[in-house]
């Protein structure tokens, strides 16, 4: 054996196995409010748990957890989870709500969210935890995280558009998406 | 290695198993360490041994004492496990002779193995109150195995007239998951606070600081008038002559170190050590508990036999769940490697524990440990307690509770599902 196969830190699973307690076995969350993290795009993991690091997302534990990693092993575990298959469950939602927030999503979210908020460069928003949804949601419009470049004229425009049911709409339309063709994961 | 790798491919419906692995215990360290192996290397023949039909948890036990959720909620079977290809098998292990390598049950079973894992949770100290024992606390619960002491104690929390005391009874440390019995309060509090307001709960604990105590002490007060008057909850500690010498189950008294107090519902915690079977195979030592290699969870006392969970000797992790859990990965991993002649893997592991107060107000300890200089280590600068009141708001408090439930759906399918 070499010496730098001697002194490696834990591998990317071993890392990865101790946040599923949390997020589920391989990073999909069988709720009710915890997100899934299997199939992420690892550039988003890399940032989250960076922001998370540096105590910038509005965090009820991550903040303490992510501390505890250096940037190569939030780079090992970004690319375990990029690589983990999203298996989604289906949750309660409002129909009617649900098309409205599909017009919306399709007017001013897609852009960045493609295929209705698949696993992709912006995060996962097809399928979340609709709790957790509302918790990012609010957390950006309270101010309490930091708007991706250009989305918070995205979502001023939704609720220009439909007023109070803006957000509800879209967090109905994304919660409708317990869908099997999302669970194709590009990654892999 | 493309020729046996084809050898390998090609016999594989005959082949021989890599190696037996038998795991005592089907509880939350011993099923997860079966279903890792298993997803790591099908190869391995994987047996659990565990008495018990059911699993309950103990984790969520406390709304059931609560009436937020069902006993059924809690309650686990290992259709899962054999679906990952494990020989689950409904028996007692007596003992392991750790020479010849072979598993005795009660039934009379054999079972021969190449490693062993052992992950059997605790035992209480009988010797420690008087007038309590095995039979006393069918009466008198316990309730720190869930299953059907949890369901005992809820009854007897639900028969009790309002104006009566509970009394909860700590115990000193170390003990399975240090913040439960102050969860417990808080959520028999809650029952009562809705239902039986003019009751008490009188905490007798022989010691004079707990897990999250800080926390606790300012939700009780928040919800729960503590420190005031008419506060629904009394904690007498270790100094105060909170230490519990014996329990006279007829007349429904306790005698403290001081003082003695009558209650109408009383749920005891005795002092704790590692499950039967350590001692029975020679895995504790002195302490009561099992040293094991921080890196492999090999014991020290026997060669080929691993312990985990709340048995084991894992300073600084607590005995948790979460901890057992993470725990039997590492086990896993480690044993697979032994097993296929590889160098052990580098450990990562977490704990985390949630805490709820009340169906709006849960909060959570975490830390991440890793491995080094032969030991575990909290790794510098992560973890720690949810902030105070005076720091966070009850909004993220309130996500704590959906996080906590998410935490138990979560864990319970990654070890048993
Ligand atoms: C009220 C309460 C609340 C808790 N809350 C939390 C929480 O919120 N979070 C958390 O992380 N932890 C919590 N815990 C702690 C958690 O339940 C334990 O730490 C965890 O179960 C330890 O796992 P283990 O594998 O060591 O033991 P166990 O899960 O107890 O499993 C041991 C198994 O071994 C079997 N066994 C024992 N002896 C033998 C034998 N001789 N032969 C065959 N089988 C045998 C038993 O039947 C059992 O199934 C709580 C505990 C309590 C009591
Ligand atoms: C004890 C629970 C717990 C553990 C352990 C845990 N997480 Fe989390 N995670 C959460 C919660 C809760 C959130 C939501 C943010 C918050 O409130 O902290 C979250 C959010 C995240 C997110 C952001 C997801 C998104 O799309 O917004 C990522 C990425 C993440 N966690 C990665 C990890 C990794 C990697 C680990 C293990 C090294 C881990 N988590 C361990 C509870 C946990
Ligand atoms: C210009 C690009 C862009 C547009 C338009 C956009 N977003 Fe985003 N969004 C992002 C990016 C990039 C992220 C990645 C996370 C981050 O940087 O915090 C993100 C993250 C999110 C998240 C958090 C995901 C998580 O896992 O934590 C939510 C929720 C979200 N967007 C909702 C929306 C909605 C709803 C709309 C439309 C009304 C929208 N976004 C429009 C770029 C965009």
């Amino acid at each position: 054996l070499s010496g730098a196969a001697f002194a490696a830190g834990p591998s990317a699973s071993a890392l990865a196995f101790t946040c599923a307690g949390c997020h589920g076995t391989d990073g999909s969350s069988v709720g009710p409010s915890s997100p899934s993290i299997a199939g992420m795009d690892p550039e988003v993991f890399i940032d989250m748990m960076q922001a998370y690091r540096a105590d910038q997302h509005n965090a009820t534990i991550m903040n303490r957890i992510a501390k505890a990693y250096s940037d190569e092993q939030i780079e090992d575990m970004a690319w375990f989870f990029a690589r983990q298959r999203l298996n989604t469950g289906p949750q309660p939602h409002d129909e009617a709500l649900a098309a409205k927030g599909a017009r919306l999503h399709e007017r001013h979210c897609e852009k960045c969210h493609e295929e209705g908020g698949r696993p992709g460069d912006a995060g996962t928003l097809a399928a979340q935890w609709m709790p957790y949804l509302e918790f990012t949601m609010s957390d950006f419009l309270a101010g309490k995280r930091e708007w991706p470049r250009k989305m918070e004229r995205k979502v001023d425009a939704a609720i220009a558009e439909e007023g109070e049911q803006a957000v509800p709409a879209l967090i109905h339309y994304y919660g409708s998406q317990h869908d099997p063709k999302i669970e194709e994961n590009e990654n892999d | 290695a493309a020729a046996s790798s084809l050898t390998l491919a090609a016999g594989r419906a005959s082949a021989a198993p890599k190696g037996k692995v038998v795991i005592v215990g089907g509880g939350i360290g011993g099923a997860t360490t079966a279903k890792y192996m298993r997803m790591a290397d099908p190869s391995i023949e994987v047996t659990v041994i565990e008495p018990n039909e059911h699993y309950h948890t103990c984790f969520m036990s406390n709304e059931v004492l609560s009436g937020e959720r069902d006993i059924d909620s809690i309650r686990f079977d290992y259709s899962g496990l054999k679906g990952h290809g494990v020989n689950v098998v409904q028996d007692y292990v007596t003992g392991i002779d750790a020479e010849k390598k072979v598993v005795k049950t009660r039934g009379g079973q054999s079972f021969q193995y190449d490693r062993c894992v052992v992950s059997p949770g605790v035992d209480f100290r009988w010797d420690t109150i008087g007038g309590y024992d095995e039979s006393v606390a069918e009466q008198i619960p316990h309730a720190w195995k869930a299953g059907s002491q949890t369901v005992t104690l809820r009854k007897q929390i639900e028969a009790m007239k309002d104006g009566g005391t509970v009394i909860v009874a700590p115990p000193p440390n170390p003990f399975r998951c240090p913040p439960g019995p102050y969860e417990r309060v808080s959520q028999i509090a809650w029952y009562l606070k809705n239902n039986k307001p003019k009751s008490k709960i009188l905490v007798l604990d022989p010691k004079d600081k707990f897990s999250k105590f800080g926390l606790f002490t300012a939700g009780w007060k928040k919800h729960y008038g503590y420190g005031s008057d008419n506060s629904m909850i009394e904690w007498v500690s270790g100094a105060n002559g909170g230490k519990v010498e014996s329990v006279d189950a007829k007349s429904r008294t306790v005698q403290a170190a001081v003082e003695s107090f009558k209650g109408d519902v009383l749920n005891i915690i005795p002092a704790q050590k590692a499950g039967k079977i350590a001692f029975d195979a020679g895995l504790a030592n002195d302490s009561g508990w099992c040293p094991v290699d921080m890196k492999t969870f090999e014991s020290k006392q026997h060669s080929n036999i691993h312990v985990i969970g709340d048995a084991a000797i894992m300073s600084p992790m607590p005995k948790s769940g979460y901890s057992a859990n993470s725990q039997a990965k590492v086990c896993a991993a480690a044993v697979v490697a032994l097993l296929n002649g590889d160098s052990t893997p580098q450990p990562s592991l977490v704990n985390t524990c949630y805490s709820i107060l009340m169906p709006e107000d849960a909060m959570s300890v975490a830390m991440v440990y890793n491995y080094s200089d032969g030991k575990i280590n909290k790794v510098a600068g992560s973890g720690g307690l949810t902030p105070g009141y005076d720091d966070t708001t009850m909004e993220m408090r309130k996500r704590e509770v959906g996080f906590a439930h998410s935490w138990f759906n979560n864990i319970t399918k990654d070890v048993f599902g």
